[in-house]
């Protein structure tokens, strides 16, 4: 073993990473975003996706939704960091793979060219709830939702159909059935 | 109708509340409000300091050795980034700061005005938590929560930025809300169940040690009584971090000393060779761990601590009690008192050859140095130090280096809060500064910072609010002339290139002491250190002591990082066993 030459450790080995969403209530007041955000890029998490809005007005509270990676160790520090914040109220994490929470990002997709690739274009989005948002002569805006994966699909997909824009969200996502998150 | 207060009134309305008797700040424009207040609210005392790092430092130290929050008033711009150290220093070694900064006027917020900076977004890492105060309304409702942020749970610095017109702005005055609870975030969540299942852990251990930290000291007095109670009744072995120094008597057969990357070698192979590790109040920090994946790889952990996100950082432990010290371990003590017949006799026959173990290990006597009579050991300066003021109720701060590393070593402490030393973040310039918060704190007891010449002169502006204060501190530096633990990894890990550790054109200590107004005294010679020592006791008023001592020496034992606890490199005695590593190490 090479002799170390630093005043710290050397990293061991790791766990394999695995996707999580994080859903955390927060006061929808100033800088909060910025310390959730900051929170992960000072201790070197990653962030997938992000989604954030107020969801009730009266309490004052906003729902962020983040995708991240991370070993299982990680996963809990995440939760256990975000929860000590003082404007944090309320933290939960799934697995990308939970079967009982429904995931979904809508895509907008801006689609240039002759009415039959359009159509064409349409014809794929099929399985993905696709809505004309605007339409002319030569170009239409598609919106669907979908999983990530496949708006990504989807992306690559109508690249040779005439798309030459593409506007996502980030993931949000809601239990199954009458129960709520914790 | 009741009277209308400006933001400046309401803010010293808020620090009376709060109880607060010292602030340690220096004006400017933004703060001006409320410096212009201060006339008229006499139970509070400004400290003026001569950087806002110093005010920072200086409130840690009246805050680690009162147990008060300490509170710092800044300006604006410069003021706010100067005291960004001494929030980190503060953040990593859960300090209760309140700082209070200026901040121009809510409408040049965002123009790049004079002294303008973002305050918040600066010190959004670095803080539990801070506020931008941009309606008269919120002024007393946020200083209140505020001071209950910072000393509620794990404490910490917070900090209220406040702009001037809100200084100016009139408002009527909230008192504190009483039962107002923090967002739901409770901090004793521990069940008797967890407390039953450590009290049998702590039945069947045959090699059990105790690991306390700096969570001890903060959790208060009552804490440290309490664990020196739980110490007795289990007989078990304890060691502590360099935070924890004070809360376990020093000089009690039952310590075994510091731990970790400069601890003893009884402790460290102890926390390497134990079946059952506690740990009460510390963090598994790198510089105790030493090598994750071989750090006492055949023990049961627990960890009892008030922040639930350092459970299982760093190190996976078997049983975690979420709570503050105090309350956990006095339930543990009734615990174990109810059942006590059982326990007292099987445990301590238990662990009887344990005991033996540990003293084959205390027998190398590893904190041992080869002393001279030609020049000063920084080692000996350290001891003749403890040996000469021990008596007294002393408080001693330190800088950052092999100085601190020493003083944790040589000097025991025996009650909590008398040791306030920068352990996370390792702020050289930290122990004057913090030495003057200390004095200010405990205006009659004795205050040493030892110090190296390197750290104090980072900070050395600041022996002038000593001396404004008449603070007789006491700065005791063992001068060698290098960045002596830069010098000491070099020495050892790079091949000897000294790269920029030589201090060149140090000051003349003598007359750096004459200039400030206090008294100086040089020691060079190992036969003059005590009477040097006692006369510096004995002056009163400040003193600035240059104390030479071998510029050679290094400090051992030590652990080599990326190494594990069993594999210490010992100081110059032992250096021939030392060729013995590994394994072979192990078994002495």
């Amino acid at each position: 073993m090479p002799k170390s030459k630093s005043a710290y450790s050397i990293p061991t080995k790791k766990q394999k990473p695995d996707t999580y969403i994080f859903v955390v209530w927060v006061d929808n007041e100033a800088g909060v975003l910025a310390r959730v955000v900051g929170l992960f890029s000072g201790r070197g998490y990653n962030i997938e996706s992000l989604a954030v809005a107020e969801v009730d007005a009266v309490k004052n509270i906003s729902r962020i939704t983040i995708v991240t990676t991370g070993t299982l160790q990680v996963i809990d520090q995440i939760r256990l960091q975000l929860t000590k914040l003082v404007p944090v109220h309320k933290v939960a994490e799934f697995k990308r793979e939970d079967k009982d929470v429904i995931f979904k990002e809508m895509a907008l997709f801006k689609v240039v060219g002759k009415r039959n690739k359009i159509e064409k274009c349409l014809n794929a989005c099929k399985k993905f709830n696709p809505v004309i948002l605007d339409e002319t002569k030569t170009s239409a805006v598609i919106q669907i939702t979908a999983l990530r994966r496949e708006i990504d699909k989807m992306n690559k997909k109508l690249k040779p159909l005439g798309l030459i824009s593409t506007s996502r969200t980030g993931a949000v996502a809601m239990t199954r059935g009458a129960k709520i998150f914790n | 109708m009741p009277k209308l207060l400006t933001g400046a009134e309401i803010v010293f309305k808020c620090l009376e509340d709060q109880k607060v008797e010292h602030i340690f700040g220096y004006p400017g424009g933004a703060v001006l409000p409320i410096y212009d207040e201060l006339k008229n609210h006499p139970s509070i005392k400004h400290i003026l300091v001569r950087h806002e790092q110093g005010a920072g430092h200086a409130a840690e130290g009246y805050a680690r050795s009162s147990g008060k929050p300490g509170v710092v008033l800044v300006t604006s711009g410069p003021g706010a980034t100067n005291v960004v150290t001494a929030l980190t220093d503060a953040y990593m070694d859960s300090v209760p700061l309140v700082c209070i900064s200026g901040q121009v006027p809510t409408h040049l917020i965002g123009t790049d005005a004079f002294q303008e900076c973002d305050t918040t977004g600066i010190t959004r890492p670095c803080t539990k938590h801070n506020w931008l105060v941009k309606d008269i309304n919120d002024l007393s409702k946020v200083i209140h929560e505020a001071f209950k942020v910072a000393t509620t749970g794990r404490p910490g610095p917070v900090l209220i930025d406040i702009p001037k017109d809100i200084q100016f702005a009139k408002t009527k005055y909230k008192k504190p809300n009483k039962e107002k609870k923090l967002n739901g975030k409770s901090h004793n969540k521990f069940s008797q169940d967890q407390i039953d299942e450590l009290v049998k852990l702590l039945s069947k251990a045959k090699k059990p040690i105790i690991y306390s930290g700096g969570g001890v000291i903060n959790s208060g007095p009552k804490a440290s009584q309490a664990l020196r109670e739980f110490v007795e009744l289990t007989g078990f072995p304890i060691t502590s971090t360099l935070q924890g120094l004070g809360a376990y008597p020093g000089d009690d057969n039952q310590f075994l000393g510091m731990l970790g990357m400069h601890g003893t070698y009884e402790a460290n192979n102890a926390m390497h060779d134990c079946d059952l590790l506690i740990n009460i109040g510390a963090r598994f920090d790198d510089r105790i761990t030493g090598k994750i994946d071989e750090f006492s790889p055949n023990s049961k952990k627990v960890h009892i601590d008030i922040d639930p996100s350092s459970i299982n950082k760093i190190i996976k432990v078997d049983l975690a009690i979420v709570g503050d010290v105090v309350s956990v371990i006095s339930k543990i003590n009734k615990t174990i008192s109810k059942r006590k017949n059982g326990h007292r006799k099987s445990n301590k026959s238990n662990i009887a050859k344990w005991w033996e173990q540990i003293e084959k290990w205390r027998e190398k006597d590893s904190l041992n140095f080869v002393n001279s009579d030609e020049s000063i050991k920084p080692q000996h300066a350290v001891q003749r130090l403890y040996e000469l003021t021990k008596n007294k109720d002393t408080y001693v701060t330190t800088e950052v280096g092999q100085h601190q590393m020493w003083a944790a070593q040589h000097y025991k402490f025996n009650k909590p809060n008398r040791w306030m030393t920068s352990g996370g973040l390792g702020t050289m310039g930290y122990g004057l500064p913090a030495a003057v918060g200390v004095q200010i704190a405990h205006p009659e007891k004795l205050v040493i910072d030892i110090a190296g010449e390197a750290s104090v002169l980072m900070t050395m502006q600041e022996m002038s609010t000593a001396v404004q204060y008449n603070l007789p501190i006491k700065i005791f530096i063992l001068n060698n002339q290098y960045m002596g633990m830069v010098r000491q990894w070099q020495e050892l890990l790079h091949e000897k290139n000294y790269s920029e550790s030589y201090s060149e054109a140090l000051p003349d200590f003598m007359k750096m002491a004459e200039a400030y107004g206090c008294k100086g005294i040089k020691a060079d010679n190992p036969d003059d250190l005590d009477d040097k020592i006692q006369e510096m006791i004995d002056y009163d008023g400040p003193v600035i002591f240059d104390c030479h001592v071998d510029p050679n020496e290094n400090c051992f034992p030590m652990i080599p990082s990326g190494k594990p606890h069993n594999q210490m490199i010992l100081g110059p005695n032992d250096q021939k066993e030392n060729k013995i590593k590994g394994k072979g190490k192990a078994l002495v």
